[in-house]
């Protein structure tokens, strides 16, 4: 029998080593599988390089991975935002290493990582700082830069169910990096608001196949949802309303 | 003294220029006014870097839905038609000439369509690019939407950007508070004046030797 499911969130994130590259799924707080972060910092794995859209938002999540000094490096297309400011005091005092990536740069690179590229080349960012130094070319009459996979020893993403062999249906723009983060590490785990029985997906709608996720851990309902609806009722942190 | 146009008024010129069926990114900040300035009932299918084609306006009260935000994670709604993808996919749609038409926010612009709009290269700054460099290279065709001038006086379109780069030749056309530039491959033409604004006021202004390319009538 295949079973790729987990009973907690601390058996989700077991045997994440110290200096692992972790991919993060989300677009700021939407998609970002911050249960797994809470189980990540009680793991205690430190010296991390952390992949992700954003560097942290508040004080929760990945944001508070970093405050407790556990991320050494962190590869992202937008750390600086209104609520950044775990991220921009530990850049400020050089206490985290930053490699900023275009966002569809980033994408394809952890794409490719997942697909088996080698590498590849994009006419994003030619000519500006950020492919400062790397391999151009020109194809047909346009530069392109080279740019290489970005691989990860764990990914950790969200999604809305899952069965037990993996297969991931997802919510909305919390899809987001989830898809190609799930192919481009060597475990992926992914928690989902609940597990359903094999079948119960419809094989039409799967968008993760099981193939790619290692570890599925139900972590319950997102508030604004009632048994799959839509119900409102909080802020965009997901917060119930006063 | 020339005459300008607000924030408001600006986002509908832009918007006005925008036929149905055109497939559009508006970048973070002042372009997402433009969305609401789009004609009534026509077709045009938003999209968003994050992994939506078909964005809608901002939630009701009450319904914010924290799984459904836009580039600037912002609440917004999905219309009828919408549809989800990953990031890799939201990027190829950039990357691949798919969108018609982006509008960003630009610190400058030059003459040859180079534009900068993601760092001013500033001491201490921390930098952040998103899909900026995407969407530059990518739309088949990029508007930029911003005031002719900074705070302190200085035009925003040059001959050369001073500021780190966030594309090579890749904007359209500029529509300022003052006027609309064409990038033509031979500089900037004025394409379309507000108010009793001149191009030779324009010429003083910038510092550049601007084509008239404006519609006598």
């Amino acid at each position: 029998m295949i079973d790729k499911r987990v009973a907690s969130v601390t058996d989700a994130v077991a045997g994440i080593a110290d200096g692992a590259t972790v991919m993060i799924g989300g677009f700021g707080r939407a998609g970002q599988p911050v249960e797994l972060i809470d189980a990540l910092i009680e793991q205690g794995a430190s010296d991390l390089v952390i992949v992700s859209n954003n560097a942290g938002n508040g004080d929760v999540g990945l944001a508070a991975l970093i405050d407790r000094g556990r991320v050494r490096k962190i590869i992202c297309s937008f750390p600086r935002q209104s609520d950044s400011w775990v991220f921009d005091r530990f850049f400020r005092e050089g206490r985290i290493e930053l490699e900023l990536v275009p966002q569809g740069n980033l994408a394809e690179r952890i794409r490719a990582a997942g697909a088996g590229i080698g590498a590849f080349y994009t006419p994003t960012g030619v000519g500006t700082l950020l492919a400062e130094g790397k391999e151009i070319r020109e194809i047909d009459g346009r530069r392109y830069a080279l740019e290489y996979p970005i691989f990860a020893d764990v990914a950790l993403i969200s999604a809305r169910r899952a069965d037990r062999w993996g297969n991931l249906v997802y919510r909305g723009t919390a899809r987001n990096f989830g898809p190609i983060m799930a192919t481009a590490a060597s475990t992926t785990v992914a928690q989902v608001d609940e597990l359903v029985e094999l079948g119960e997906l419809d094989p039409e709608t799967v968008v993760t196949p099981g193939i790619f996720v290692d570890r599925v851990v139900a972590v319950g309902e997102r508030p604004w949802l009632r048994d799959g609806v839509f119900v409102g009722g909080v802020d965009l942190e997901g917060r119930p309303l006063s | 003294m020339t005459t300008r146009l607000s924030r408001t008024e600006l986002a509908a010129r832009i918007a006005a220029d925008i036929p149905e069926g055109s497939v559009v990114n508006l970048g973070i900040g002042a372009p997402t006014l433009v969305a609401d300035y789009l004609a009534a009932g026509a077709e045009i299918i938003l999209h968003t870097e994050n992994g939506m084609l078909g964005m809608g306006p901002a939630p009701e009260p009450g319904r914010v839905d924290p799984d459904l935000v836009n580039a600037g994670k912002q609440a917004v709604t999905a219309v009828a038609g919408a549809s989800f993808f990953h990031h890799a996919d939201s990027f190829g749609m950039m990357r691949g000439g798919h969108l018609d038409v982006c509008v960003l926010g630009a610190f400058q612009v030059a003459e040859n369509g180079d534009l900068a709009n993601w760092s001013t290269g500033g001491e201490g700054a921390i930098p952040a690019v998103g899909g900026a460099m995407d969407l530059a290279i990518g739309a088949r065709r990029v508007y930029v939407m911003t005031d002719l001038l900074t705070r302190e006086g200085a035009s925003k379109l040059v001959a050369a950007c001073s500021y780190p780069l966030t594309g090579v030749g890749c904007v359209s056309r500029v529509y300022t508070d003052h006027a609309i530039f064409e990038v033509t491959g031979e500089g900037f033409a004025v394409r379309e004046v507000f108010g009793d604004t001149t191009v030779d006021e324009l010429r003083a202004l910038t510092g550049l030797d601007l084509a008239d390319a404006t519609q006598k009538e």
